[in-house]
């Protein structure tokens, strides 16, 4: 039912052509209150797979607050979330998790003392108990040939020792890390808060040939972006939120940076009121 | 030296037959400087402050390097290494636990007056301290991470109770003598020549099977490994030092019995700290407790833990005093011993400020403490000497720290 976009109060956004497969990740009617704030109301999201997707909206908009409850961060006061066609009910981010839905936040959430493949696996260690049959003994080296596999999957060639510690990498090789170990566990969708703020343009490159990467690798990727520059280069569809509703929806190729900046200010004037 | 430290593991194997001599010193050397550069200098510091300080007491002492005065060292070192060995737990979480002292004299006075006031047997006695200990820092623990109150400041106020506790304990006469054959063993026997070539071996045999099998793991798993010659010269190394070790002490009477225990203790916390989930998730949590949360890891629970150790070391520390001194006193564990503990383990190289660090380094700060107090007394230095040096080398190792990791914050990007 949440398909049903007619409900979006989006009025004159061009609204992306029905996919014939149901979306892999799918809200509908999310609402969410912080006392007397109504930061969200009766919004629908959805991701296909092998699709990117950008949330895009002015500050307050209501975007990290939909990911949140999303990712079960802050569960929502109403609304419906169903992944791979069936309801899910998401309490806790580890709920999200163990469904194949991964976040990387905005502020990366590495620990700079470990080193990449700690890192990647972190809270999934692989261990093996072969002497003493007791006693649990990291496998660090099957960790590094997957962490290794994992990158060169990913096609990301600018991590050349995995041993290194992540305190000395570039901010682009360190959001490549986060992607990649978001992307290693199976994952179904991705969700990216910010992935390019406070990056050089050639490692601004790097993180957006990553992100096509997991698209092309049929996960559903969500990235939450203030830059249009860079949602209009990897993004295939593109979602406006404004002041806690979804106000329209593009297709990247239908549409020009002016119509969605007209849709984050409301300048179309075409907001549902 | 440094065995929990894989350091080295990770550099692809160059091959090539074609290695004069002077390239492999070439690359050496540029690996040494590299390291400098990275911060990453491991146990070197420390080392060669060992060398130096061994030289100078040497020079001044004669039996300073003597079977029987390394015998009394190791036997001096044993308690504040052992409690170290915890406290190096704490500081990898980014915490401080000033309480040790205290709950070493609590858990010292426990041993001593549940034998002899109570009539305890010896093991029962030994638990009750071990327990006692591990609930006071469970307790510490659980208060820092679930009040919210910083550590320094829970572990403060513990400082300051459990001291009290300890005076309560020990009641009006303020010592009690324990001469209990079984405790007395601890501190003050020594291994059978035999048995002290046994361990040696045990030891080698279990270095070179760890290296093999991570090695042969590599091998599996199709990754690079370390050059041959480089494992090779590490097995040399520890065959060298065991040996020349047991060979010494066997001179006097013997490897003591508390130093096989406090080398005990140190590898299993370096197998902990580096080879476990457990110990991962601590550096976790003191490089970056909101990533570590996220990871799915429960800082609550590690935390707890770890102070739990803490105490539990803490006890260990108190019972091999009992067994040194034959008493617990209202001396045990007060003083200076605190600051003794803590500076061991910066000095060893454990960071102040969490996520980096390594067992090895309680008993390198120890041996660095120990030798100096060891030297200055065979000199017959009054105190004052000792606590201004140790407080000089204190804050020498504290700074080279602080230098490195000024270098490792400009290399970092």
């Amino acid at each position: 039912m949440a398909t049903d976009r007619s409900a979006d109060p989006a009025g004159g956004g061009a609204h992306a052509a029905p996919r014939a497969d149901r979306p892999i990740l799918e809200a509908s009617g999310i609402s969410k209150r912080f006392g007397a704030v109504e930061a969200l109301r009766e919004v629908d999201f959805e991701v296909y797979a092998g699709e990117v997707v950008a949330l895009v909206g002015d500050n307050g908009a209501g975007k990290s607050t939909l990911i949140k409850c999303i990712v079960g961060t802050h569960p929502p006061d109403e609304g419906t979330i169903r992944f791979q066609g069936s309801e899910v009910h998401i309490h806790a981010p580890s709920d999200a998790t163990r469904l194949g839905i991964e976040t990387v936040y905005q502020d990366l959430a590495l620990c700079d003392n470990l080193d990449v493949v700690q890192n990647m696996f972190l809270g999934r260690e692989r261990v093996s108990r072969r002497f003493p049959p007791v006693v649990e003994s990291l496998s660090e080296a099957e960790m590094e040939r997957r962490s290794l596999e994992a990158l060169e999957t990913l096609d990301v060639t600018t991590i050349s020792n995995v041993r290194e510690r992540v305190a000395s990498l570039s901010g682009g090789q360190r959001q490549s890390v986060a992607i990649s170990r978001a992307a290693m566990w199976n994952s179904k969708v991705v969700i990216l808060d910010e992935p390019t703020a406070a990056l050089g343009i050639a490692q601004t490159k790097q993180v957006l040939a990553l992100v096509r990467q997991l698209r092309e690798r049929g996960l559903g990727v969500v990235v939450i972006s203030h830059n249009l520059q860079e949602v209009f280069t990897v993004a295939d569809r593109i979602v406006v939120l404004r002041l806690g509703r979804r106000v329209a929806t593009f297709r990247r190729e239908d549409t020009t940076p002016e119509a969605v900046v007209a849709a984050i200010t409301g300048a179309r004037g075409d907001d549902g009121r | 030296m440094k065995p929990g430290h894989a350091g080295d593991a990770d550099r692809p194997a160059e091959g090539g037959s074609a290695r004069t001599a002077k390239s492999v010193r070439a690359r050496l050397a540029g690996a040494l400087v590299e390291r400098w550069r990275h911060g990453e200098l491991g146990a070197l510091p420390v080392v060669l402050s060992l060398v130096v300080i061994a030289i100078y007491f040497q020079a001044q002492v004669p039996v300073y390097l003597s079977a029987r005065n390394i015998s009394n060292l190791i036997v001096q070192i044993a308690a504040t290494g052992s409690v170290a060995v915890g406290s190096v737990l704490v500081l990898l979480l980014g915490d401080i636990d000033l309480s040790i002292g205290s709950v070493t004299g609590l858990c010292s006075a426990v041993l001593g007056v549940l034998i002899v006031n109570a009539g305890v047997p010896w093991w029962l006695a030994v638990l009750a301290a071990l327990a006692t200990g591990a609930a006071i820092g469970a307790f510490q623990g659980a208060w820092t991470a679930l009040v919210g109150v910083p550590s320094f400041v829970v572990t403060l106020a513990g400082f300051l109770a459990w001291q009290g506790v300890q005076l309560r304990v020990l009641g009006s006469t303020g010592t009690v003598n324990v001469f209990e054959p079984h405790i007395e063993k601890i501190a003050q026997s020594f291994l059978p020549p035999v048995w002290g070539w046994v361990l040696a071996l045990a030891a080698v045999a279990a270095f070179v099977m760890t290296l093999w099998s991570d090695r042969a793991a590599r091998v599996r798993a199709g990754l690079s490994v370390a050059p041959r010659l480089g494992m090779a010269a590490r097995i040399a190394l520890i065959v060298v030092v065991a040996g020349a070790a047991v060979e010494l002490l066997n001179r006097f009477n013997g490897v003591p019995t508390v130093g096989v225990i406090f080398l005990g203790l140190v590898v299993v916390f370096a197998y902990l700290t580096t080879r476990t989930r457990f110990g991962r998730y601590v550096f976790a949590v003191g490089g970056n407790a909101e990533a570590a949360r996220r990871a799915g890891i429960d800082v609550t629970r590690i935390r707890v833990i770890v102070f739990a150790i803490s105490g539990l070391m803490a006890a260990v520390g108190g019972i091999i005093f009992v067994s040194r001194l034959t008493a617990a006193s209202t001396q045990t564990g007060g003083g200076t011993f605190l600051l003794e503990v803590l500076a061991a383990v910066v000095i060893g190289g454990t960071s102040l400020f969490g996520g980096r660090g390594s067992a090895w380094s309680a008993l390198l700060g120890a041996v660095v403490i120990g030798s100096i107090a060891n030297g200055l007394n065979l000199m017959a230095q009054p105190p004052e000497i000792k606590y201004m040096v140790e407080g000089a080398i204190l804050l020498a190792a504290v700074s080279i720290d602080a230098v490195a990791r000024r270098n490792r914050a400009t290399a970092g990007r």
